[in-house]
């Protein structure tokens, strides 16, 4: 039996750097993400045989479709591309985009009959005469996503899908693809730069950027542990500071940490030696509020002190900036529901105090933070589409 | 009026019609989505007869069709045709000078399909060909349907090449144009004035499809 799934590898220095190594099993659903520019669509593009990068090698439920001496046309991959436009045939119907994609031995009833069946597998019954212009964005996404079916693809490519539509259809768009993933037994990956998006639909998760791949693990487990400092800026990961080991504490199982005058202590990481520099990172949700009106036990883990520099009532909830030692320069996000911070009277320029737990501080190696790039999708230019 | 001259001109512009489609469709679609070193300058030489003065080509034409010449020579050893003052000396030349108005409009309306839209095609597991006529074809048409219209009614009613490569032969390269020419310098105005009239009928039917045909693809493209 040939290895089932997905197998990737590329490499090369131009047009655009790419030197990314991933798989992706059958049934599996593996999010590409990273910023504008990072590859993702020349991955995907040349998974399905539209670019042919330097070197690499794509590998298929055991055939070779890109290697040394081989190259596979994209006619015969049977690969199934949602393009982020969607490029249906303009001058065809709904059902005629879905029957340009069968195959022309079928028979023109066998493949209208087909047809039919995956518009309704889609949820477009009755829109079959319908042409792409009289379509909304969501619609035009299904019949896309139904002509991709249509070839009973070995792997199923997914270009942004959700990026062109409005939220609640992109929201009911996810859903339908996470239920319709239990009945496809291919791989799928999904080019993303939606972490949410990410996380809540795949398995697996491939960091890129500048075309290479830094990290690769399930979403949850990526967002919580990145890898180094810039998988954690691209990731969003808030908080993200440096500071110093100053003692290691095997029996207690705990790491202590200097870190803009505070003495911090954090589960013991003894791979890192005392003395030496770490960026490390606590995520907003680990940052307690101090309640005012009853003071709780946890109040003496870690407990920092400082001025709210920004506290923004966001729907339910409410982000806070607080100023450590009411140094602006030194900055803690977190967030808090909206009726706590009330209650508490938190606004911007009042003293607040937090705790951060011990558990949840995340370390990494050192590097300079200045020079990392912003959170993903921040390029207003996407050089991945100015190719062509 | 010169029925010979208008037969051999409309046999002129189907021959030379019925030529440039697949050099049309086939040059658009290079043009619009190859990239080739030197490619501006095929898109200048392509555009070149625009601008040039027809008896300058006209002129060029001749050097190069003489029997002395070598290319006239190597064409009249090979086939046994004389391209110099014949019909086939003037199809080609016609070609020659139809270049622009054949494969602009094509390349404009292959440019105008979305790359994604012929990668789709490919992916459904259509050949190049079959993706030509299932998908670009259906959407180029209108701009290929315009490249024939236009070569057409030009052929029809080019002078200075013809006059120059051509000379006045009744039924081999006497076309209609050059036929109102000839009427009006033997004072014949009645027979000028109705060729004339033929041409800007035709002229203006041609031209009026080429926007018709716009219309129509703007209201359902």
């Amino acid at each position: 039996m040939a290895e089932a799934g997905l197998r990737v590898e590329l490499r090369q220095d131009a047009p655009i750097p790419l030197d990314v190594r991933f798989e992706c099993g059958p049934g599996e659903l593996l999010a590409l993400v990273g910023p504008s520019g990072s590859g993702k669509t020349t991955i995907l593009r040349a998974i399905a045989g539209l670019v042919r990068p330097r070197s690499g090698e794509v590998h298929c439920n055991g055939e070779t479709w890109m290697g040394a001496a081989a190259f596979l046309p994209p006619q015969i991959r049977h690969v199934g591309l949602v393009f982020q436009n969607y490029a249906l045939f303009p001058h065809m119907n709904a059902s005629g985009n879905v029957e340009a994609a069968l195959p022309v031995s079928l028979g023109r009833a066998a493949r209208a009959a087909a047809a039919r069946e995956l518009l309704e597998f889609v949820h477009l019954g009755g829109l079959e005469s319908r042409m792409p212009r009289e379509l909304s964005g969501g619609q035009q996404q299904r019949v896309a996503l139904a002509r991709a079916l249509a070839r009973d693809p070995k792997v199923l490519l997914l270009d942004e899908p959700f990026s062109a539509v409005d939220q609640v259809t992109r929201r009911r768009l996810q859903r339908e693809l996470a239920q319709m993933r239990q009945r496809l037994r291919i791989p799928i990956v999904l080019v993303t730069h939606d972490l949410e998006e990410a996380a809540a639909l795949a398995d697996r998760m491939v960091v890129l950027h500048r075309g290479a791949t830094l990290q690769d693990g399930p979403p949850l487990e990526v967002l919580a542990r990145p890898k180094n400092a810039l998988v954690a800026r691209l990731v969003d990961f808030r908080n993200l500071f440096h500071g110093e080991v100053v003692a290691h504490d095997a029996a207690g199982g705990t790491t202590r940490l200097r870190w803009e005058g505070h003495d911090l202590e954090a589960t013991h990481r003894p791979e890192y030696a005392v003395g030496s520099r770490v960026c490390w990172g606590i995520q907003p949700a680990h940052c307690v509020l101090h309640r005012r009106d009853r003071p709780s036990r946890g109040e003496r883990e870690n407990p920092v002190a400082g001025v709210i520099g920004e506290y923004l009532p966001f729907g339910e909830s409410a982000s806070v900036t607080l100023w450590v030692d009411g140094r602006r320069e030194v900055e803690l996000r977190f967030s808090v529901p909206a009726h706590v911070g009330a209650r508490n009277g938190l606004a911007t320029g009042v003293e607040a105090r937090v705790s951060l737990l011990r558990d949840a501080f995340h370390f990494m190696p050192y590097e300079p933070l200045e020079r990392l790039p912003g959170p993903t999708g921040e390029t207003a230019v996407d050089p991945d589409r100015v190719h062509g | 009026m010169d029925w010979q001259a208008l037969a051999l001109s409309l046999q002129l512009a189907v021959i030379t019609a019925a030529i440039m489609l697949p050099l049309s469709v086939w040059a658009g679609r290079a043009l619009a989505w190859r990239r080739f070193a030197g490619k501006a300058w095929v898109e200048a030489l392509v555009a070149l007869p625009l601008v040039l003065p027809p008896t300058v080509l006209g002129y060029y034409l001749l050097t190069v069709f003489a029997p002395s010449a070598a290319f006239g020579g190597l064409v009249e050893r090979l086939s046994g045709v004389r391209l110099a003052f014949s019909f086939e000396g003037l199809v080609l030349a016609s070609i020659l000078f139809n270049l622009p108005f054949a494969i602009q409009p094509a390349q404009r309306a292959f440019e105008a399909i979305p790359k994604e839209v012929r990668e789709a095609a490919w992916l459904c597991g259509m050949s190049e060909w079959r993706a030509l006529c299932r998908v670009e074809l259906p959407l180029a048409w209108p701009g290929v349907l315009t490249a024939l219209v236009l070569t057409f009614a030009h052929t029809l009613g080019e002078f200075g090449v013809v006059l120059m490569i051509g000379g006045n032969i009744p039924g081999e390269t006497k076309t209609i144009a050059i036929a109102i020419y000839d009427r009006v310098q033997a004072f014949d105005d009645r027979a000028a004035g109705v060729m004339s009239g033929l041409l800007l009928a035709i002229s203006f039917v041609a031209i009026a499809t080429v926007y018709w045909v716009d219309r129509l693809r703007r209201r359902h493209g």
